[in-house]
């Protein structure tokens, strides 16, 4: 079986099974919904250009009178800088979903990997790496994120990169796990009996069956990374000025709350919730389609 | 006839599954004088144990129960609101439940299981005092009162259920139901402990509701016997009645099946077929599939409960009369 | 395996994992690109205040030297100079930890008693409405950034209903100041000063071992006297590092804490007023961990009822409180106790955004204010700090579930 064949019949197997993901009750409307939500802040974003009412970046400063609060004009009413807030809100997503994006690119590029070579391997080499994902994985996430964002500097690539630091021993256990489980299997005994190499024994056979593993670890990541994200703004260690982000709203919204004005903050934030939510609602239904809970 | 301590009228339970409707118990009524010993008898799935859950009113979502009486000296419990219902339980009604691994809290002292039973329902005694009744009662069941601070786990099986059988009679109930009390032990043991059963019955004057599969065990240590068969009482009576006279086919099936040791060689005679799925009952009497003497009448209407003699009930058309 | 051998195993497995922290994040702060001294400095304004910081810091040594400073630096409990004006990082951090700790403490508080009740209900309710509204509840509080829910209790408590403060953690003068014991003489030597430290310490320690050997079931106790075991160890530990101080004529004792120690001094305004400052931040944390707990409760709590003994303990008519929280419950609260101990990193890590929202002056709030100032080498004491008292108190949590469970102990 070459490596294409592999991978189509992978899709034709995951086509189909997302249309028949209303019949699998409550896990898969939690799956629909969440990524109808994760959908339509992509496809809002994504046409933010052409949809929103005002010029969100540094350009469309003034084109209210500063701190007013929503009203027919301005539904999400203005910042300090007079922008639009229903703007900024509309085009706000970008930064977090490219940041979470490639962060999740990074850690399959490089956890995916690592993790299916270590435990295929086995030994001290396997023994070391563990020890130092288990080490890497006690440690408090956000701290390593701010502390490598912090070296590093601002930019959509370094918070990705930090946040991938983070997350690459959650893929690397996950999948070891599974490898481990797999191995002992009779077929893969039979494929290694008739001579095939180490390289597509793994991945022709042991990727596949780790797949789905991956993909609900990776809708966990996306949900983290939009927090984590989100944090590393509200610390300063986010983005540029200029390009308009609901964690920079967050953070300059922050001292306009003594005087009362809420909704600077407010609009952006909920936002933020609605793009972790989606995210979160797709790792559940997808982790409880995958390993369904007892007694259900 | 003597006045009845336990009587229960139509008792029916019913399990709400996804696919449907399920009767574990359908239209059961017995009544049971004191220090009498019922023995209920059927296979698995026949609803005995759902039948002794029920009259603590235990049975397990999504099972409900949906009809019926239980009379315990005058008072209905179904009737009663669940925090009577729990002063009722392990006071005047205790249960005995089949495996004795499980059945024990992992992390309490034997010891802490009596005191909290019997300073949850009599809270006016003291710690000690509960100590010390416990510690004679498991004399009385044959273990050593040392073993009151050791944990389930240091225990054996039979050692455990004889544990069990102790916290249910502590607090001197009425009734005493006992769900398979021996399936889970080796044979052996199971002796010992039906006769301890025994022995404690008739020294503290106890009614015994035994719930078994083994028709053997009922014969030998019961003094009525009801036959359940799908959720339908089919055959309720004395137990001389039911050597003398046994009416249900299921019934004189299960007698047949029973081995003889005293017999040289003998062909085990089971029953044929097997029980029927609770979902998809077969029309008419629902032992009509595996009866040797089916008819007519049997595939297309549900027979009913008869007295054919006085205290002996059955459900099947060989007997009575259409006039009755 | 016994019980000491996994003490002793798990013991051991702590210091490579430390080791490897302390590595990772070294690379992270010398060796990856970016000169801190550099960094920090942003224009190459002045070479000569560049290289003396380089020299003060040390940190123009060849990196194994520097490597080999930072490690036994560290052993001594030296974590670095600041880079804004000398002075120790470990000082600094010490002063700034109590706050979190606080923090922490009553977050968890909180973290754990919504999770549970919350957990206990939704087994009961299971597949009913109520069920399904906590599950909602537990998912949703997880995709709250705490920042954000932080600032809009702000506003509704703060600003607009104007209940409680929004910054600080205490009213100015109001900062309690713990147990002052008098002394006839001002006592000279260091090892008075050490000596009556550690009696103080040995009060809750006696406390916490009578606690644990009592003749007692509860499981409560035994757990209540475990901590206060280790609690007043760190405290005799940490008597030699300054937390006790003696001045003219008197004893000072003082955890940080503002609740203890207002308590300790016997100022009942003072308690209310910290308490009053600390409301919402925990709070907002505690909402932002609970999700976790709800669900691992429920989870735990509907497998364990359906359990036989539970069963059987109904049928022996015992109180639904005494069959829930004593047969149910107990036996699912250990893997709650792991999870507090898992949760322990992110509750840090919360704290750190929490702190920043409510101004409130702890480790957090310290790190951040660092990052500003691109104060690198105390953004890399800070992060060590972290990452040991997280190590730490796994290890801890570990060894207290392996004593706690009946069935390893066989």
């Amino acid at each position: 079986m070459n490596r294409l064949g592999v991978k189509r019949s992978m899709l034709a197997r995951i086509v189909p099974g997302m249309a028949s993901l209303t019949k699998r009750g409550l896990a898969g409307w939690l799956v629909i919904l969440g990524a109808a939500i994760v959908a339509s802040i992509i496809i809002m974003t994504l046409v933010s250009p052409w949809i929103s009412p005002y010029d969100p970046s540094t350009k469309g400063i003034n084109v209210g009178k500063p701190l007013t609060p929503p009203n027919s004009q301005f539904p999400f009413g203005t910042n300090d800088l007079g922008q639009d807030m229903l703007s900024r809100v509309i085009s706000g997503g970008g930064i977090m979903l490219q940041v979470a994006l490639l962060s999740v690119v990074i850690c399959l590029l490089v956890g995916v990997p690592l993790g299916l070579f270590s435990s295929y391997i086995g030994g001290v080499f396997d023994r070391t790496i563990c020890l130092v994902m288990d080490s890497v994985y006690a440690f408090p996430g956000l701290i390593l994120a701010i502390a490598i964002a912090a070296m590093l500097g601002r930019g959509v690539t370094n918070m990705a990169l930090s946040i991938a630091a983070v997350y690459v021993p959650s893929y690397f256990r996950v999948i070891r796990s599974q490898v481990l489980s797999i191995k002992e299997m009779p077929y893969i005994e039979a494929a290694q009996s008739i001579g095939a190499k180490s390289r597509t024994i793994l991945f022709n056979y042991i990727l596949p069956n780790v797949v789905p593993s991956i993909v609900v670890v990776a809708t966990v990541n996306f949900a983290d990374a939009i927090l984590t994200a989100a944090g590393l703004t509200f610390i300063g260690l986010g983005v540029e000025v200029d390009i308009p982000d609901w964690g920079w709203d967050l953070t300059n919204g922050r001292r306009l709350l003594p005087s009362g004005v809420w909704w600077v903050i407010t609009f952006p934030g909920i936002f933020i919730i609605l793009l972790a939510l989606g995210f979160t609602l797709m790792g559940e239904g997808l982790s409880e389609l995958l390993n369904p809970k007892l007694g259900e | 006839m003597q006045k009845q301590l336990l009587t229960v009228e139509n008792l029916t339970v019913e399990y709400w599954a996804r696919r449907g409707k399920v009767r574990a118990v359908d239209n059961v009524s017995f009544s049971l004088g004191k220090t009498e010993t019922l023995g209920v008898v059927g296979e698995s799935g026949s609803g005995k144990s759902t039948l002794g859950l029920s009259l603590i009113r235990l049975v397990p979502p999504p099972g409900r129960i949906v009809n019926g009486h239980v009379w315990l000296e005058g008072i209905d419990l179904l009737k009663l609101r669940e925090d009577e219902m729990r002063k009722v339980r392990g006071r005047k009604i205790s249960f005995i439940f089949q495996d004795p691994m499980t059945s024990l809290n992992p992390v309490k002292k034997i010891g802490e299981h009596f005191v909290e039973l019997i300073r949850t329902h009599e809270p006016k005694i003291s710690d000690e005092e509960a100590l010390q009744r416990a510690e004679k009662l498991l004399e009385d069941v044959g273990i050593q009162p040392e073993r009151i601070n050791d944990y389930p786990h240091q225990l054996s099986g039979g050692m455990r259920q004889r544990i069990m059988i102790a916290l249910a009679i502590v607090l001197n109930p009425c009734i005493v139901i006992a769900d398979e009390p021996t399936t889970a032990l080796d044979v052996i043991v199971q002796a010992k402990i039906l006769d301890l059963l025994k022995d404690v019955q008739n020294k503290y004057a106890m009614t015994l509701i035994l719930i078994t599969h083994d028709l053997s065990i009922a014969m030998e240590r019961c003094d009525k016997i009801l036959v359940m068969y799908a959720g339908h009482m089919v055959e309720h009576a004395y137990i001389k009645d039911i050597y003398r006279n046994p009416q249900h086919p299921y019934t004189q099936g299960l007698l047949r099946s029973i081995p003889n040791i005293e017999l040289a060689e003998q062909k085990l005679e089971a029953i044929p077929g097997s029980p029927p799925d609770l979902l998809n009952l077969p029309k008419g009497c629902r032992f009509w599939p595996r009866c040797s003497s089916a008819m007519e009448i049997c595939r297309k209407t549900e027979p009913k409960l008869i007295e054919t003699e006085p205290g002996h009930f059955v459900r099947c058309f060989l007997y009575g009369d259409a006039k009755k | 395996m016994t019980l000491r051998s996994y003490i002793i195993s798990r013991i051991l497995l702590t210091i490579p994992m430390i080791f490897i922290l302390l590595t990772i994040v070294f690379v992270i702060v010398r060796v990856l690109p970016g000169d801190p001294v550099l960094l920090h400095f942003e224009k190459m304004e002045n070479p000569q205040a560049i290289e003396q910081m380089r020299v003060k810091l040390g940190l123009n040594k060849p990196i194994w030297v520097q490597y080999f400073d930072y490690l036994s630096g560290l052993l001594r409990g030296d974590l670095g100079k600041s880079m804004q004006d000398f002075s120790s990082v470990s000082e600094q951090i010490f002063s700034a930890f109590p706050a979190t700790l606080e923090l922490a403490i009553f977050s968890m508080i909180i973290a754990v008693s919504i999770g549970i009740f919350l957990g206990v209900e939704a087994s009961k309710s299971y597949n009913k409405p109520k069920d399904h509204a906590i599950r909602v509840f537990g998912i949703v509080t997880y995709a709250i950034p705490v920042f954000f829910l932080g600032m809009v209790y702000q506003i509704i408590f703060g600003v607009t209903l104007r209940w409680l403060p929004v910054g600080g953690r205490t009213y100015p003068t109001m900062e309690p100041v713990g147990l002052k014991i008098p002394l006839t003489q001002p006592p000279g030597a260091f090892a008075a000063h050490l000596l009556l430290s550690c009696i103080a310490g040995l009060v809750p320690a006696t406390l916490g071992f009578i606690l644990l050997k009592m003749k007692s079931k509860k499981i409560t106790r035994k757990i209540l006297g475990f901590l206060i075991l280790i609690f007043s160890a760190t405290w005799i530990l940490l008597a030699g590092l300054g937390w006790h101080y003696i001045s003219m004529g008197e004893l000072r004792i003082a955890t940080g804490l503002y609740t203890v120690d207002s308590l300790l001094e016997g100022n009942l305004y003072k308690f209310a007023e910290a308490l009053r400052y600390l409301f919402l931040p925990s709070l907002t944390l505690g909402l932002v961990l609970s999700g976790v707990f709800v669900r691992l409760t429920r989870s735990n709590m509907f497998e364990t009822l359906r359990l036989d003994f539970v069963t059987a303990a109904k049928a022996r008519g015992l109180k639904e409180t005494t069959v829930i929280y004593g047969y149910a419950f107990r036996n699912a609260f250990l893997p709650i106790l792991t999870m507090m101990g898992l949760q322990f990193a992110a509750l840090l890590a919360g704290a750190i955004l929490t702190e920043t929202t409510f101004s409130w002056p702890g480790l957090g709030r310290y790190i951040v204010d660092r990052i500003n100032f691109r104060d690198y080498t105390a953004i890399q004491g800070a992060v060590v700090f972290f990452g040991i008292l997280v190590s730490l108190v796994s290890l801890v949590v570990d060894l207290l579930y392996a004593y706690l469970d009946p069935r390893i102990r066989l």
